[in-house]
């Protein structure tokens, strides 16, 4: 296909000219009764690192193998710079992906995987030979050209993976759960390599996981999904500072939730009111553990205070998680890097709008 | 420790002395009697010679069965993959719920005696038989096509009826063991679904076709039966010769002497597909 303008060398964002890069409208998924994506609407820019995170059976990997062409959407579309793609063979598509289990190609060494995509293409034996010594170059494995994928860890065959797919050059790389087979160290040492890789070659990755950690670590958005639906969409800070509902509340890291009245701007939990501007009514508010701290004696104006006593400590290292029972029996965590006195009873802080309030169309 | 000794003995003891006694003392025997010679009196007579093999060797008719057994054995290996290999396509890939099913209609004829098969073509095959009566009823021909029977193709035929279960059976399980997302990934990297197959498919099913080629070409290289039935002068193989020299000659010393070529043939085939085989399982 020579229909390819991307390099792998140059950088090929280019700023936001057209309205979407690759889009979805209304994709939905059904396996007999089983409704496995509602319909998904998304748009993806070029040159953005998006990640799909859910829990298994969120439909994220179900989402990425219907835009590789391997699953046929029960409804909706997929465009990609305007051309239709749903209803191309995957060997049609300008799409490639990285599997969860690599999927090398057993009887063939590095050298041949990743020369594999230019060859069924007809690509002559000259660029072939450089194209695929400039890809291992990348990703540091030109010197295992030789090697069957047998003889090679898991680390390595992650990066012949990422070299077979990217030696073609695609427009975007899917990337499913790549990494969790790694075991942690490597695994972060591979979070950076791949953000570092995508920035440089300026291509769209979208990349499944149900790691939160690593969705917010490498991710210039992130696409939450549960049961088949977007729960929400957003850069890593904004959906993890601001979340929409209890269940990215509770799946993005910890969060206190604290169920209260609001009045006129106001929401009573018990413990302490906080200025808040949702409408009147009940309404469960979310407050993370980090943005609780020890009030200083000089609080300046805009911090909630309350008073509480520490009843339990679980120490993480870099910080502390606090058990703080304040009144009416109401507990709470708080995240503290330093020591605490156990036991005592003391003022605590937090800045009004960290109390995030949620959307109360939970159906669980 | 000792106790442990003594169990591992009784366990390996049995096979052991098994193979000794049923499988080693007659290859022994067989290697004796092929430098034996026979007297004026039909007896053996237990001096070394070379006389047997010089026979075996100047003699023409020998070396001519020979190398019609194994042309015979290896076109029954040709049909027997090209009807077997895409029948067992076929049933790792695209049976879907009549899996099971036709995989027992693979094997249930394994069930039946080879005899009652062999028999079987003979019916079809025969001068009144089944396809000449249909021939002539339908008169696609004049007379019955006499060609059919007592020939290499009879032969041909039932061997690889025979023997495309031997096939089928060891692709489809190596076809099997392809993991789901090699096929993805190389329609992913932009191969065509005949790339696929070509670059994919068929190298890592080559362990099973190089097993099943083997059980054909071996047994049928060796076969008895079907010659015997089904298959005319023209169509006389190794086997029959052997069963000849021991049965109606009592010439033991040369027919244990050709036995004894049939079996370096044997191995010398056995060794290059076994070498074959652990190539294709490293790789």
């Amino acid at each position: 296909m020579s229909s390819h303008p991307v390099t792998v060398e140059r950088d090929a964002a280019a700023p936001g000219a057209e309205p979407a890069f690759l889009r979805l409208e209304d994709v939905g998924k059904s396996f007999g009764a089983q409704r496995v994506l509602e319909s998904i609407s998304l748009s993806i820019d070029r040159g953005e690192f998006l990640t799909l995170l859910g829990e298994s059976g969120s439909g994220k990997t179900t989402l990425l193998r219907i835009i590789a062409g391997f699953e046929q959407p029960t409804s909706g579309q997929i465009f990609l710079e305007r051309q239709r793609l749903d209803n191309l063979p995957p060997h049609r598509r300008p799409v490639h992906t990285v599997f969860q289990s690599y999927a090398l190609f057993p009887h063939m060494n590095v050298f041949d995987n990743v020369a594999y995509g230019l060859r069924v293409r007809g690509a002559s034996k000259a660029e072939t030979k450089s194209r695929v010594s400039t890809a291992l170059a990348k990703v540091r494995m030109e010197a295992f050209a030789a090697h069957y994928p047998r003889q090679i860890s898991g680390g390595q065959k992650q990066r012949v993976a990422l070299a077979r797919a990217l030696v073609n050059r695609p427009k975007v790389l899917l990337l499913d759960e790549p990494l969790s087979a790694l075991d942690a160290n490597l695994r972060v040492e591979m979070q950076s390599e791949l953000k570092e890789l995508q920035r440089e070659l300026g291509i769209t990755f979208l990349f499944v996981t149900h790691d939160q950690s690593e969705a917010l670590a490498i991710s210039d958005r992130v696409v939450l999904l549960h049961r088949g639906r977007i729960e929400q969409c957003g850069s890593p800070r904004e959906i993890y500072a601001r979340p929409r509902s209890v269940y990215v509340a509770t799946f993005l890291g910890k969060s206190n939730l604290l169920q209260g009245t609001v009045r006129r701007g106001m929401a009573d939990c018990g413990i302490f009111t906080v200025p808040v501007r949702c409408s009147d009514g009940p309404t469960l508010f979310s407050l993370r553990p980090e943005a609780i701290g020890p009030a200083s004696p000089d609080t300046a104006d805009g911090l909630v205070q309350f008073r509480a006593q520490v009843v339990a400590e679980q120490f993480h290292g870099a910080n502390t998680l606090f058990s703080l029972r304040c009144a009416n029996d109401v507990e709470l965590t708080a995240r503290v890097a330093g020591p605490l006195h156990s036991g005592g009873i003391m003022n605590f802080a937090f800045r009004a709008e960290d109390c995030v309030p949620l959307e109360s169309t939970e159906k669980d | 420790m000792r106790s442990s000794r003594r169990s591992a003995m009784l366990v390996t003891l049995p096979p052991l002395a098994w193979i000794a006694l049923f499988l080693f003392a007659p290859y022994c025997l067989l290697f004796c009697y092929s430098f034996w010679s026979l007297s004026e009196f039909q007896q053996i007579l237990h001096h070394f010679t070379l006389a047997n093999y010089a026979h075996l060797f100047t003699n023409p008719l020998y070396l001519t069965v020979i190398l019609r057994s194994l042309r015979i054995a290896f076109s029954v290996v040709l049909l027997s993959l090209l009807i077997g290999y895409p029948l067992a396509f076929f049933l790792a890939f695209h049976a879907g719920h009549h899996r099971v099913l036709l995989y027992q209609a693979v094997i249930i004829p394994l069930w039946i005696s080879y005899l009652v098969r062999a028999y079987a073509w003979k019916v079809i095959f025969g001068n009144e038989g089944v396809l000449n009566t249909l021939l002539l009823w339908s008169h696609a021909a004049s007379h019955p096509l006499s060609f059919l029977l007592y020939s290499p193709f009879a032969v041909i035929v039932t061997l690889t009826h025979i023997y495309v279960p031997f096939v089928v059976l060891p692709v489809v399980a190596s076809l099997e063991k392809i993991p789901r997302e090699l096929l993805e990934s190389s329609s992913d990297l932009g191969a065509r679904p005949w790339q696929t197959f070509l670059r994919v498919i068929l190298p890592l099913s080559l362990p099973g076709v190089v097993s099943g080629a083997t059980f054909a070409l071996l047994l049928s290289f060796g076969d008895f039966l079907a010659p015997l039935l089904l298959g005319g002068p023209s169509s006389v193989m190794i086997a029959n010769i052997v069963a000849n020299l021991f049965g109606a000659d009592y010439n033991w010393p040369l027919g244990a002497a050709v036995a004894v070529v049939i079996l370096v043939i044997v191995i010398a085939i056995l060794s290059v597909t076994q070498r074959i085989e652990r190539r294709e399982r490293l790789a």
